[in-house]
């Protein structure tokens, strides 16, 4: 079921070079640099404005070597980070060569003159390639003994970076990354000479949603994140490999804990996806994991109705005892790896006895399932290197940089390398359009998929078609038709980490896992003898909204609820009431809206705590191990498994190595498809005067339960605001700035306004920011009128 | 966002964008037009430019700040420079600057109560053959010395400067200097010499058969 | 006959000499009229011809230069003249452009079309307001006149030029940063390859010539490659501009063959000023090794200077006597590379913040022997290591003079001080 990423089909011949390197020959593709010819040979040249996926600049002149081609020797040496190799080249490093070590060392003591020399309280100190490389390519002594340059310490340059200038060497890779891979020039070099200084713009603060990886790239201690600052020195920290449990990306990570506390988390290096960035959200949303509100005590409502702590054999009894025999369905949420999903999976369907479970907790629909299964589960033909081949990308419903930032620094390397064409359908411009010169189609929210009928494209090109395409009717269809029409490749890219895990696990109302629909006989066949029953439930389930009816209006009795939070569907009142007139079972690990409602909550371990996998949006497997080794607490899976033996229904997952070697035995499957069966394109309601048509979308900076208490990060968040056309706002007699009142029968919510690209019959809100949440405040997210007036 | 109010003028801006098949080589001009107005680089001036030329802000205060004529604090209408490259320097440029220093009680990159003078030693300025050479408002003072010079900044404080050795009639202030060099006409071109006695010495050697 | 070839500066005493009227009564845009009627690869061989080499520092061919922009690529190509003059001693550029800045105009204008550029820049330095003045009038003028904009002379060929104006950055004399200042960047230097003939302005082919360089195009194709190759020396043909000053009796400006010498040019300024004698002096900026009277008659070509152990540059002939204070004239140029250094580079933005140090605690006699090694092995670790020519040429004058006034850096040490008295060096010394 899982799968890793093949590499591209077409492969063109690559011309080799042959160079001799302090005496040994390498061979190496034409146009490697010398200093990445070298690394081959195990041979390091020191090097600080060096990296390989910035742009050479050749700034910081510490990697110089001598240099010969065709007999002909250079007259200087020659920066290594700049020079790709030649045919007859001879380099001579630091280590075969007076002239080139002498140069180096030279640039070292230049480097080291003005440097604090501050490594006992520097946050770098202990992995720090100043102090590294001072060590290996430097000489033990100064001799620059006059005044060293000082700057004031430590300036915020965002709410989470700060900024040590005299220990910046001015290599420049900060400033190159915020513009060439993340196009977010706010921190630039100021000033020039001796006092040339990485600085931003007084009055506009470095918040991108990738400075994080400055930090992590900066070879001194200039740059360091708010919240790792004088917190541990690195060889206190064991480090684990990881992944990151806030979108369906897919970055590699890596979890630095100490004493079983997490202290920092940092983009891993994984060329296929994330190569070696990941955005800020990942990098420093964590303390959630840490929060008071955890929970870390099994809880059972008692005859008072209230909830009290109990023993796990306690829990376990109570919650059996109210599932048992019982009507039930199981809503697992987007956010659990791959195994606890597939615990879920297979817990509905042997102990409950259903196919009662989806994992789609937000707005979805039937036209959504239908493509899910049809096209989604089971085909893994999509990968971030097709966008790297793409000749045209076209976003629908999806606004990459927010909802999947590892897509966005992708789609933006293509866009800045070869000016690859970007097409958004969109209710809204934003940003990253504009970053990305993206043709913007704009279209009254509702009428996305007659403007996605319109367009043709090249068989070269990539559909990516974002979760809220569901929000849209006849969107998800008008795409696939597109795709077919023309060749062109169509990826569905999720927001949450764990929606194309469950997909594939089976925590879905039609399919079992590996993509097996459930009508499918000979898949239920497959599926029961792999799992040692006699029989699965043959009739397709209900979808989450299904189950919240059901549990309303008493067709079912009792819930087992993981990871999700009632506020993220619509009409959560009503939700909420369901789910008290139910049994409950939640597996959270914190107090949620459901657990305050729960007949029965077990604690289950955050993802810092567990081993497991995610499947990105691309199907590609991540897998971890628990990186706070000392948790108590227990991956879904293992819960699941216990209640399930407490049922009398065992379903023998007692480990998540257990389960994910189970997954993989399963294998995949080759059977027919569900069918898709297209939905006509939906039409906007129509607006007059102060109405408009509602569209929003999740930032990546917002409430989302995961980035509590992440003060720093949050102070980097965008504004709040709702967008109107410029038509509308005179209309409204608005500027920017100014307050409107977005009102339905619902409720209202108060917002000041930008002017920007939408259409004019709209309102752009945030859907889940400080200040702006359309669920809670509209009970609506997109499609749907309200009335828009100054406040 | 936009400041309402402003004194900068977006038509000649946008005549200055349109010097360029790029509009962001227009950042230079745009400076010097924003110093034109303010008489130093404000945080309205780069917003604004930033806007103008559809950049970030941070993007314009990095190459601000790379360029020593533009000035972060308020100038003086007269901003007088004075040589102190090495010729210039041992030729009196040092003791010219000692003494305006003194003369108006300032350190370098001071400007007076008044707001008339500021001083700052600058670079060579192409005028070696004139050394002691001062500048005010960029506009050449050429073998100066150290009375010349203080009658230049007595005469900026009064209001009546003498006018440059090569240059126009009068001395033009800061502002206006800074709208010449943001590329706008201000007629002044014909006014003063064509050249200097040094620069047409060897014409003048070679006319007389030298 | 006179040693002096006045060309470029061969109206500069009439009173107008800076006004369109004048230039076309001594015959100006005649020879931009000759150019536009002939083939453009017929130009560039008549540039070349002629061995006309750059007069901004380097010396490079010109008509080479403008030889390597490729032809039918159908993409813009672009004209800059570097007029960022700014190297200490250097002042050819500015009095020229004061004097005559149409001459520069006709010259761009034969360049632009030769190379096949519909667009061309100046790029000036902007401490100079009144040459700007001159220069944006020349520029309007022209284009009132038909010699720029669309259908230049009738022609068919569009030339615009637009005068860049910077603001204080020596750097930006250095082609790369120019470019990149004139993009609107911050002005540092760009990794090289890709070359400007290949990826210039806006990445697209580009010429950047020194002011001197284009505006003696006007004369060559007026008055036939030959005549140019006349003047000069074998490999240095042609006349140019040395610029006097410091401590003569008459500094100024000597239009004069290739290959004179500093002996000659003396006795035409009359001598170093009176009562005094030559101690040291640059032949082509702060940049160029120091000569000293040993050099005398050095030719002042490329070839001559080099061989003697410095560049010919700017030939920004920079006069210094014996009550100069060698140590104090180092250490202000120092000073002046530390200022210009444009940050980019460790050796050079790092290198000469401790050179500065060096030499300030040497003229002050707080500096001991040592010293001398540790800025000779500092000088090595900059020269030939920095990302441009500004690091190397921050070492020109301190590994000079370390080499010929050793015994000077040394009385600074054992007297505690420096034995000169500043004074006695300035112009109004002799007044008092």
């Amino acid at each position: 079921m899982t799968t890793q990423a093949t590499s591209p089909t077409e492969v063109t011949p690559v011309e080799m070079i042959t160079v001799v390197i302090d005496g040994f020959e390498v061979t190496v593709p034409k146009g490697t640099l010398i200093i990445r010819a070298a690394e081959k040979l195990g041979i390091q040249i020191p090097r600080f404005c060096d990296h390989p996926l910035l742009d050479p600049v050749g700034a910081c002149r510490q990697c110089l070597v001598d240099v010969e081609i065709n007999g002909r020797a250079f007259p200087k040496p020659q920066a290594s980070c700049t020079i790709p190799v030649e045919p007859n080249m001879i380099v001579k490093t630091q280590l075969t060569s007076t002239v080139a070590d002498k140069a180096q060392k030279g640039v070292m003591e230049l480097l080291l003159g003005n440097h604090p020399l501050d490594c006992p309280v520097c946050d770098k100190g202990g992995e720090c390639p100043l102090q590294n490389q001072a060590m290996s390519n430097g000489n033990a002594e100064s001799r620059l003994t006059g005044y060293k340059r000082t700057f004031e310490k430590p300036i915020n340059i965002s709410s989470q970076v700060l900024l040590d200038r005299e220990r910046c060497v001015l290599c420049a890779r900060c400033t190159r990354f915020s513009n060439q891979i993340a196009s977010d020039p706010f921190i630039t070099l100021n000033h020039r000479g001796a006092l040339q200084q990485v600085g931003i713009y007084e009055n506009d603060p470095f918040n991108s949603y990738f400075s994080g990886n400055t930090v992590q790239i900066c070879p001194v201690g200039a740059l360091t994140g708010a919240s790792y600052r004088f917190r541990a020195r690195p060889f206190d920290l064991v480090s684990t490999p990881s992944g990151c449990e806030h979108c369906a990306s897919g970055c590699d990570m890596r979890t630095d804990v100490r004493r079983g506390k997490t202290l920092r988390r940092l983009a891993g290096d994984d060329a296929a996806v994330n190569e070696e960035w990941n955005c800020d959200k990942g990098r420093w949303a964590f303390k959630y994991i840490t929060s008071t509100d955890r929970l870390t005590q099994p809880m059972v409502r008692n005859a008072e109705g209230i909830l009290v702590e109990a023993s796990w054999p306690e829990a376990l009894a109570a919650a059996a005892a109210g599932l048992k025999g019982k009507r039930a369905a199981v809503l697992t949420g987007g956010r659990v790896t791959t195994e606890d999903a597939y615990g879920y999976a297979k817990f509905a369907r042997i102990a409950l006895k259903t196919n009662d479970i989806d994992f789609r907790a937000r707005v979805s629909g039937a036209e959504e399932g239908d493509f899910l299964a049809a096209k989604v589960a089971g085909n893994f033909n999509v990968h971030y290197s097709d966008i790297d081949s793409a000749d045209q990308i076209l976003l629908v419903a999806f606004e990459p940089e927010e909802e999947s930032p590892i897509v966005f620094l992708r789609i933006n390397k293509n866009f800045k390398k070869r000016g690859l064409k970007v097409t958004s359908v969109a209710t809204k411009g934003s940003i990253a359009m504009d970053k990305l010169n993206a043709e913007f189609i704009k279209v009254v929210p509702g009428a996305e998929a007659a403007a996605v009928a319109g367009l043709s494209l090249t068989a070269k090109s990539v559909i990516l078609v974002g979760e809220r395409a569901s929000e849209s009717a006849g969107l998800i269809s008008a795409a696939v038709a597109l795709a077919e029409k023309s060749g062109a490749k169509l990826a569905w890219i999720p927001r949450r980490a764990g929606e194309r895990g469950a997909l594939e696990a089976g925590a879905f109302p039609t399919l079992l896992p590996g993509g097996r629909p459930v009508a499918d006989s000979a898949a239920r066949v497959d599926i029961a003898a792999a799992w040692g029953v006699d029989s699965l439930p043959a009739i397709p389930g209900r979808t989450t909204h299904q189950i919240i009816e059901a549990l309303g209006n008493d067709e079912l009795d009792a819930v087992v609820v993981g990871g999700v939070d009632a506020y993220d569907l619509l009409h959560s009142s009503k939700v909420l009431n369901s789910l008290k007139k139910s049994f409950v079972v939640s597996l959270e690990i914190a107090s949620s809206s459901v657990t305050q409602v729960a007949d029965v909550v077990l604690p289950v371990a955050a993802v810092t705590e567990k081993s497991g996998s995610f499947l990105n949006w691309e199907g590609r497997a991540r897998s971890f191990d628990a990186a706070v080794a000392e948790s108590q607490n227990r991956s879904d899976v293992r819960i699941l498994s216990a209640l399930a033996d407490a049922m009398g229904e065992s379903i023998m997952l007692g480990t998540v190595s257990a389960t994910a070697r189970e997954i993989a035995q399963l294998g995949k499957w080759d059977g027919a498809r569900a069918p898709f069966t297209p939905v006509a394109p939906g039409t906007a309601p129509a607006a007059s005067g102060d109405q408009a048509v509602l569209t929003s979308w999740r930032r990546l900076l917002d409430m989302g339960t995961m980035q509590r208490g992440e003060d720093n990060l949050a102070g980097t968040r965008r504004q709040t605001v709702a967008v109107i056309s410029e038509k509308r706002a005179a209309a409204a007699g608005v500027a920017t700035g100014d307050q409107v009142r977005i009102s339905n029968a619902y409720g209202s919510i108060t917002l000041p306004v930008l002017v920007e690209d939408i259409h004019d019959d709209a309102v752009w809100i945030p859907r889940n920011s400080f200040g702006s949440q359309a669920l809670t405040a509209l009970d609506a997210v997109h499609g749907e009128l309200v009335t828009v007036v100054k406040a | 966002m936009t400041t309402v109010n402003s004194q900068l003028n977006s038509d000649v801006m946008n005549s200055i964008v349109a010097r360029y098949p790029r509009k962001r080589s227009a950042i230079m001009p745009l400076l010097h037009y924003v110093q034109s107005i303010f008489g130093y680089i404000t945080n309205e001036g780069i917003e604004t430019i930033s806007q103008v030329l559809e950049i970030e802000t941070a993007e314009v205060s990095a190459v601000a700040t790379f360029y020593t004529q533009y000035k972060f604090k308020p100038t003086g209408e007269y901003h007088i420079g004075v040589c102190t490259n090495t010729l210039c320097a041992i030729m009196g440029g040092d003791q010219i600057l000692e003494s305006l220093k003194e003369h108006l009680g300032l350190e370098n990159d001071g400007v007076t109560d008044d707001g008339k003078v500021s001083i700052e030693h600058i670079e060579c300025n192409a005028a070696c053959d004139y050394a002691p050479v001062v500048m005010a408002n960029w506009e050449f003072y050429d073998n100066q010395t150290v009375a010349s010079a203080k009658a230049l900044v007595d005469g900026a404080r009064a209001g009546n400067p003498p006018a440059p050795t090569r240059g126009p009639n009068r001395l033009v202030t800061f502002k206006e200097a800074s709208a010449v060099l943001a590329g706008l006409d201000d007629g002044l071109a014909h006014e003063g010499v064509q050249a200097g006695e040094p620069t047409l010495l060897g014409l003048k050697l070679a006319k007389e058969g030298k | 006959m006179s040693l002096l070839t006045p060309v470029l500066s061969a109206h500069w005493d009439e009173k107008d000499s800076f006004t369109i009227d004048a230039y076309k009564r001594n015959g100006g845009y005649q020879a931009a009229a000759k150019a536009l009627a002939m083939d453009p690869d017929a130009v560039i061989q008549l540039v070349k011809d002629s061995g006309l080499r750059g007069r901004g520092g380097a010396g490079f061919p010109t008509g080479m230069k403008w030889g390597f922009i490729p032809q039918g690529d159908n993409k813009d190509h672009y004209l800059v003249v570097n007029a960022d003059e700014s190297e200490p001693g250097t002042c050819k550029d500015m009095p020229l452009l004061m004097a005559n800045p149409h001459v520069l105009v006709e010259g761009v204008i034969i360049a632009a079309y030769a190379i096949r550029a519909k667009h061309a820049f100046i790029y000036i330095r902007g401490e100079v307001t009144h040459v700007a003045r001159r220069l944006n009038q020349a520029i309007a003028d022209a284009y009132k006149a038909g010699y720029l904009g669309k259908n230049v002379f009738g022609t068919g060929n569009d030339i615009d030029l637009v005068l860049h104006i910077g603001a204080g950055a020596y750097i930006c004399g250095e082609e790369t940063a120019l470019l990149d200042s004139l993009e609107g960047f911050r002005g540092q230097p760009r990794l090289r390859p890709p070359f400007p003939a290949i990826a210039g302005l806006y990445a697209r082919p580009t010429v950047v010539n020194n002011v001197e360089s284009i505006s003696a195009v006007p004369a060559i194709v007026a008055n036939g490659a030959e005549w140019y190759q006349s003047m000069g020396t074998e490999k240095s043909k042609g006349a140019t501009l040395y610029s006097l000053s410091g401590h003569v009796n008459n500094p100024g400006q000597f239009e004069a063959p290739l290959g004179i010498t500093l002996r000659q040019i003396l006795e035409l300024a009359g001598g170093i000023r009176n009562g005094h004698k030559l101690k040291f002096w640059t032949p082509g900026g702060s940049s160029t090794p120091l000569f000293t009277d040993e050099h005398l008659d050095v030719p002042l070509d490329y070839e001559g200077v080099s061989a003697a152990g410095s560049m010919l540059g700017t030939k920004a002939l920079q006069i210094f006597d014996e009550t100069t204070c060698v140590v104090r004239a180092v250490l202000r140029w120092t000073e002046f590379y530390k200022h210009e250094s444009c940050g980019k580079c460790t050796p050079c933005r790092e290198g000469t913040w401790w050179l500065v140090q060096i030499l300030r605690d040497l003229e002050e006699g707080k500096g001991s022997e040592a010293d001398l090694q540790k800025l000779l092995d500092l000088c090595d670790n900059i020269m030939g290591r920095s990302f441009c020519a500004l690091g190397d040429g921050a070492t020109s004058p301190i590994t000079s003079s370390i080499k010929y006034f050793r015994d000077e850096y040394i009385a600074h040490v054992t007297s505690g001080g420096c034995p000169f008295d500043a004074s006695k060096s300035t112009l109004f010394a002799e007044a008092k």
